[in-house]
């Protein structure tokens, strides 16, 4: 690895050497260095690109980095990852991708990842999307992450779009199972005339089931934004969706949340706003000695932090 | 020293509404301790922010130590050493009570700035332990970002004129008698000029000098006597704050 790559792996995955624990990094459509543990097993997958993930029962505070970086043009990359997350097993996954894209043609990683989280087990899942180069050539990133929870299984997951990507699709499914349990935030930053679109769909399936979809929203510039987060709750359970976005410039945003109960004790609820950022929040930080531009850079760090 | 000269305060994009302030006319001297009160609408706060440069003035000049900064901009005020606190602070999501001291402080880590900080935490009655992670948001009662606010305001280390908007307001009795603890202990600092908007008889005891604003002015003498007549008639100490007039 170079360079280049290692200031990639630091943005994407907070990586500034070899990591502990297992891991498999991926660089332009090729597996580049991995590392198998005791408790957790990296194979390739023989039918399609990818690799399986398997935590063995009862693992305590292991962790994987699995980051992806792209630094070619013309390349569409597309991966397929399943977890077994084996039961009582805590863990933490880092996913990520950078795109360096020094030429002209796009530049894309399709990442879709699957997870089978069980009885007991919890899993903390952090992705950090990034895009730079030198080049015109479009960065897409396109994640799709499905979840299947079962009893009492517990599942953090925080899902950033730092910035660079010119264009992003992403889909986040979710299945939970008796008391099982889910933490999704995702934070988006667009600029320029990026597009994002993020689509969400849990289902709260067993008793007692939670989850929580917590979104941050940063439209810069010409930037678009779609947020489309749906939860259904099928029993008595709670779910709560909550958006938030600042907008700025000339962008757009758009936030549609939807709940859907099909039971009565399905307690489900969403909140949703968009707003620039306060003025009073500005003046409050000048009087700090920052200046406005600091300020406003504070503030959007903050919501995005 | 600070000193306003013939300031008025026009609300802006407003045209042909009254003043809401009209020549006011002010010198405020190095390290002392002034309280301002008055009736609620009669300019206290427009004349608050027109020291911290949030709002500007139509006419008039301010002076800071003899040079003129009527023109210059919040920031460039702070960095003067021009502090303040507001009457409703804002919240931040995102942004946690460490975070902002830091930025107060000017200290480039959280844990660096709580060495400093932290101590004002305790002095507006909140445990650093429980709060320096927490965020600035809408978690935080009203009276807690109240405390906070002030906080942040007090660990400014290069602060040498510090404007209080009514301070007491949404805080707790408990959290008052600290807080007017604080300011006795202001009081002592050197190289700090206070100005506290107030309504409190507990305040307006520990003024060096309590300035009267009404109708957008500043009330002379005879008026202030008689306004303070009016709202500490029953205050035990009437006579000291009149002797302050």
């Amino acid at each position: 690895m170079d360079k280049l790559d290692r200031e990639m792996l630091i943005k994407i995955a907070d990586l500034h050497e070899t990591p502990q624990g297992a891991y498999n990094i991926r660089k332009n459509g090729q597996g580049v260095e991995r590392r198998s543990t005791a408790n957790i097993e990296i194979r390739t997958k023989e039918d399609k690109p990818g690799i399986d993930i398997i935590v063995k029962p009862g693992t305590k505070g292991e962790s994987v980095h699995i980051p992806v970086l792209i630094t070619a043009e013309g390349l569409d990359d597309l991966v397929y990852n399943t977890f077994y997350i084996g039961e009582d097993a805590d863990v933490l996954i880092v996913a990520g991708c950078g795109i360096h894209n020094p030429g002209q043609k796009k530049a894309q990683h399709n990442g879709v990842h699957t997870f089978y989280v069980g009885k007991r087990a919890r899993l903390r899942y952090v992705e950090k999307h990034y895009g730079e180069g030198e080049g015109t050539g479009e960065r897409i990133l396109n994640p799709q992450t499905f979840l299947e929870l079962e009893e009492g299984a517990s599942a953090e997951l925080e899902m950033v779009q730092i910035r660079g990507v010119d264009s992003t699709k992403r889909e986040t499914k979710a299945r939970l199972g008796k008391e099982a349990h889910i933490l999704i935030t995702e934070k988006v930053l667009t600029h320029g005339r990026q597009t994002a679109e993020s689509e969400m769909e849990i289902e709260l399936r067993g008793e007692a089931a939670v989850a929580q979809i917590i979104s941050r929203s940063v439209v810069q510039e010409q930037s678009r934004q779609v947020f489309y987060p749906r939860m259904s709750g099928y029993c008595r359970c709670r779910g709560h969706v909550q958006c938030d976005a600042i907008i700025m410039d000339q962008a757009t945003v758009r936030a549609i949340p939807e709940i859907t109960a099909y039971h009565a004790d399905a307690q489900l609820i969403h909140e949703a706003a968009i707003g620039r950022i306060a003025g009073e929040q500005l003046i409050k930080l000048m009087t700090l000695g920052l200046s406005e531009k600091e300020a406003e850079e504070t503030i959007l760090e903050g919501f995005l932090r | 020293m600070l000193e306003l000269k013939d300031i008025s305060y026009y609300p802006e994009g407003e045209k042909n509404a009254e003043a809401i302030l009209k020549e006011i006319n002010l010198v405020l001297e190095n390290n002392r301790f002034y309280v301002i009160t008055g009736p609620n609408g009669g300019g206290k706060s427009s004349l608050a922010k027109i020291i911290m440069g949030i709002y500007r003035p139509s006419s008039g000049k301010i002076f800071l130590n003899g040079k003129e900064i009527t023109d210059l901009s919040i920031t460039e005020r702070a960095r003067l050493g021009i502090g303040y606190a507001f009457q409703q602070p804002p919240r931040f999501k995102g942004i946690t009570v460490e975070k902002l001291l830091s930025l107060s402080c000017g200290c480039s880590t959280g844990s660096e700035c709580l060495g400093a900080g932290c101590h004002y935490l305790y002095d507006v009655g909140l445990c650093p332990k429980d709060y320096e992670k927490r965020e600035v948001n809408a978690s935080l009662s009203g009276g807690e970002l109240k405390r906070i606010e002030i906080a942040t305001l007090l660990s400014r280390e290069d602060l040498r004129i510090a404007v209080f908007d009514e301070p007491e307001a949404g805080i707790d009795l408990w959290s008052f008698n600290r807080l007017t603890e604080i300011f006795e202990r202001i009081k002592q600092k050197k190289n700090l000029t206070t100005v506290v908007i107030s309504h409190q008889e507990r305040v307006l005891r520990l003024a060096d000098e309590i300035i009267l604003v009404a109708n957008g002015r500043i009330q002379e003498n005879e008026a202030q006597a008689a306004f303070l007549e009016n709202i500490i008639d029953t205050c035990s100490c009437r006579k000291e704050c009149q002797e302050r007039v």
